[in-house]
């Protein structure tokens, strides 16, 4: 569009009303790049040093063998890479991150949706029920994680419930049985998450015009017809951002497991970042922590630019592109 | 759904925020001089204790004041070597010795004080040498631990279980008697890892000589076969299921679930511990007469091992001074382990006096008999995972709790040392 309106004026014709003009725009040029400046100058100089540097340093210690006293001076190149690619531990921790982001998606969506439509029909006593659903969110993960631990126990408030009303035969060694342990975490943190997904997801609904479901209900769509082909592809932004921020979550699962697992038994509930920990500060092993960290920080990266490209693209279209003139 | 702070790039930051510091000045001060002091005592009634001293120190001493910074104990392990590598370290911090204090000395900023201390480390004995590297003193302890079993004298009554077990075979048997009589014999809390360690550490101490176990640290290898052994003795010991269902994730010191909770609740007869176990258990339980419910036997004797029976598992609480202040510092070092303050520690039952003093000071009846079991012991193996370097001792203990789920055997523990010391991950 912009090419073609410059190719119907000849170059060589006049502006209108140029040099007037020619003063108070170059003079406007100024005073944005002045604002933009004065605006983006903080923000920036926090970015490149507390993410940029740090993200530098990181890569240039993990080129040495290092506990984190003294110069560094054994340089491995590439050895604390290969380790930690090569070792059981950090395969497996990356698999752990890969089950809990798929199940994440799995199911943690359609039970949010599930939830948010609900929530999001009159009913009584609406606000009290998007708050109780929305409060674990509020917690903090270190509580959240705590609480948790004890109330999983064996005979422990969970067991308790559970024979309560009958279901004893579910009852399991949560934390303690290595085939169990992943899944225990992963419906801790699908109580703690669940809020977030639905309070996104409703604000999605608010979006869905109620005339396109009336006017659907009109044509003789039934409600499942109106959900599937009306309002499912109108969330389509909102469910994106919500997997978006989904599997960057699950790839960074720390706290949670730290305190409730500490990654055991048997390193069954171990993540990426709870490998990184343990190896980079438990064992003094800095230089080979950074590696860590460095492997982690470029998955999550190489996922985002992907998933921007790919899938928020068409999402975050119109918000850039009208932006630009 | 998570959103939470990147941490790598958290992670990142903290590494290199520490480079950052602010020049200190690095004169050894002759003139007022004002100590940041950091300890691990964030709850009373021993935060109040150190203040007090301190400020105490500070009438007699004007020249030296305090800053004092309680820290929660697991941020040591953060925050101190982030501290050596920046320009503005704390004069004096928490300091577990061994081979953490001998990965810290390469920082370079690390006071010797062997110097300084000769007016009173005589009194300390062999308390004295965890804070030692290369023969030279680089802090010191003000309180000891050690490692024994608590055990509930009621629940023993009950099942029927008349002394205290010396023998593992006792042990055993004990452990039997428990079970037939329904309920758990020993509490573990295996999802914190540390407390797997000391059954290994146990049963290696009462397999290996003194002398096999000084080199073996000395080496950081566990090349004596007593050291296989001893694993194997440790797999016949868990094959008789002592121990809670699920202890592989059980916490050590949380709620009453936990395994101090489920000893302090009457739910289970036993358990491994330190000496500070008692005020552990008493904030798990509503029982206000637990202290007369509970008493402590050592580990018990292996058949057959090279071991001696008194040599005790423990540690020691201290404070390494960095060379900023030393003079002052090693001054206060050496009013920690006088007898004033030896004796006023004595009294919060937190630990072991280093001094002789102190001990006769002991009011606590389990504590007179675990500081009369140090006494009497031919040597006190400081806890492997501390004796060793950090990178090490930490791989032994993940091994062993590894080994306490299933997983690799006696000479898997024995060949992690080696394996980590050579740089394996």
């Amino acid at each position: 569009m912009m090419s073609a309106a410059i190719t119907t004026r000849p170059p060589t014709a006049p502006v209108p009303h140029a040099p007037a003009a020619g003063g108070t725009r170059r003079r406007s040029r100024l005073r944005t790049r002045l604002e933009l400046a004065l605006l983006l100058a903080p923000a920036l100089v926090l970015f490149v040093g507390f993410v940029m540097i740090p993200i530098g340093v990181a890569a240039y210690y993990s080129l040495y063998s290092w506990s984190g006293f003294g110069p560094l001076t054994d340089f491995v190149g590439l050895d604390n890479y290969v380790d930690a690619l090569s070792g059981d531990v950090f395969q497996s921790a990356v698999g752990h991150n890969m089950i809990i982001a798929v199940l994440s998606i799995v199911v943690q969506l359609p039970l949010s949706i599930g939830l948010a439509m609900l929530l999001n029909r009159k009913l009584r006593g609406r606000t009290f029920l998007r708050m109780v659903v929305f409060a674990p969110y509020v917690l903090s993960e270190a509580v959240t994680a705590v609480i948790w631990l004890l109330m999983l126990q064996p005979g422990g408030f969970v067991d308790e419930v559970l024979r309560a009303v009958g279901l004893g035969g579910l009852v399991q060694l949560w934390l303690a049985d290595q085939s169990m342990v992943l899944y225990t975490l992963f419906l801790v943190i699908t109580w703690k998450y669940i809020g977030f997904g639905v309070i996104l997801l409703l604000a999605g609904l608010q979006g869905v015009p109620a005339e396109l479901r009336e006017a659907a209900a009109l044509d003789g769509a039934s409600p499942w017809q109106t959900t599937r082909h009306v309002v499912l592809p109108l969330l389509g932004p909102t469910i994106r951002v919500w997997i978006f921020l989904s599997v960057i979550g699950s790839l960074q699962l720390f706290d949670l497991v730290w305190i409730m697992t500490l990654g055991g038994p048997a390193n069954a509930s171990t993540t990426m970042a709870v490998y990184l920990t343990d190896h980079g500060f438990k064992r003094y092993e800095f230089g080979f922590g950074s590696a860590v960290a460095v492997i982690l920080f470029i998955i999550c990266f190489v996922f985002a630019l992907f998933y921007q490209r790919f899938a928020l693209r068409r999402d975050t279209e119109g918000a850039v592109t009208s932006g630009v003139r | 759904m998570r959103s939470r702070k990147p941490l790598a790039l958290f992670a990142a930051a903290a590494f290199v925020l520490a480079g950052c510091g602010g020049g200190g000045g690095d004169a050894s001060t002759e003139g007022p001089v004002t100590l940041t002091w950091w300890h691990n005592r964030t709850t009373e009634p021993m935060k109040s204790k150190w203040q007090q001293i301190a400020d105490d120190f500070h009438k007699t001493h004007p020249n030296t004041s305090f800053t004092i910074e309680p820290i929660q104990n697991e941020q040591f392990q953060t925050k101190v070597p982030l501290a050596l590598q920046g320009n503005t370290p704390p004069d004096l911090f928490q300091q577990w010795g061994g081979g953490a204090l001998a990965d810290q000395l390469k920082s370079g900023k690390l006071a010797d004080i062997t110097e300084a201390s000769s007016g009173w480390i005589g009194p300390l004995a062999k308390n004295a040498d965890g804070w030692k590297v290369g023969g030279k003193q680089y802090g010191a302890p003000y309180l000891m631990h050690a490692v024994g079993f608590w055990y509930r004298k009621d629940v023993f009554a009950n099942a029927g279980i008349t002394s205290t077990p010396t023998t593992v075979d006792e042990l055993n048997a004990a452990v039997a008697k428990l079970k037939t009589a329904g309920i758990v014999p020993i509490a573990l809390g295996g999802k914190d890892r540390w407390p797997d360690a000391f059954y290994w550490a146990y049963f290696a101490v009462r397999q290996c000589s003194v002398d096999t176990l000084k080199k073996a640290v000395e080496k950081t290898e566990l090349a004596d076969p007593c050291f296989t052994k001893a694993g194997e003795n440790l797999k016949s010991f868990l094959d008789t299921k002592p121990f809670q269902d699920g202890f592989v994730g059980t916490p050590a010191q949380q709620g009453a679930g936990s395994s101090a909770g489920l000893v302090a609740n009457g739910k289970a007869a036993m358990e491994l511990q330190g000496d500070w176990q008692p005020d552990v258990m008493q904030a798990l339980t509503e029982d206000k007469e637990l202290a007369s419910k509970i008493g402590w036997f050592p580990f018990p004797s292996v058949p057959g091992g090279q071991g001696d029976p008194t040599v005790m598992l423990g540690g020691g609480d201290g404070f390494s001074c960095t060379t900023r202040a030393a003079k002052a510092c090693a001054e206060f070092l050496g009013h920690l382990v006088g007898d004033d303050v030896q004796k006023i520690l004595a009294e919060t039952n937190s630990g072991l006096p280093v001094t002789p003093a102190g001990v006769a000071a002991l009011k606590s009846e389990p504590h007179k008999v675990i500081a009369a079991a140090m006494s009497k012991a031919s040597h006190v193996q400081f806890y492997f995972d501390t004796a060793f370097p950090t990178k090490v001792g930490q791989a032994l203990n993940d091994t062993i709790a590894n080994f306490f789920a299933g997983q690799g055997g006696p000479d898997t523990i024995v060949k992690s040392v080696s394996e980590a010391a050579a740089g394996n991950k």
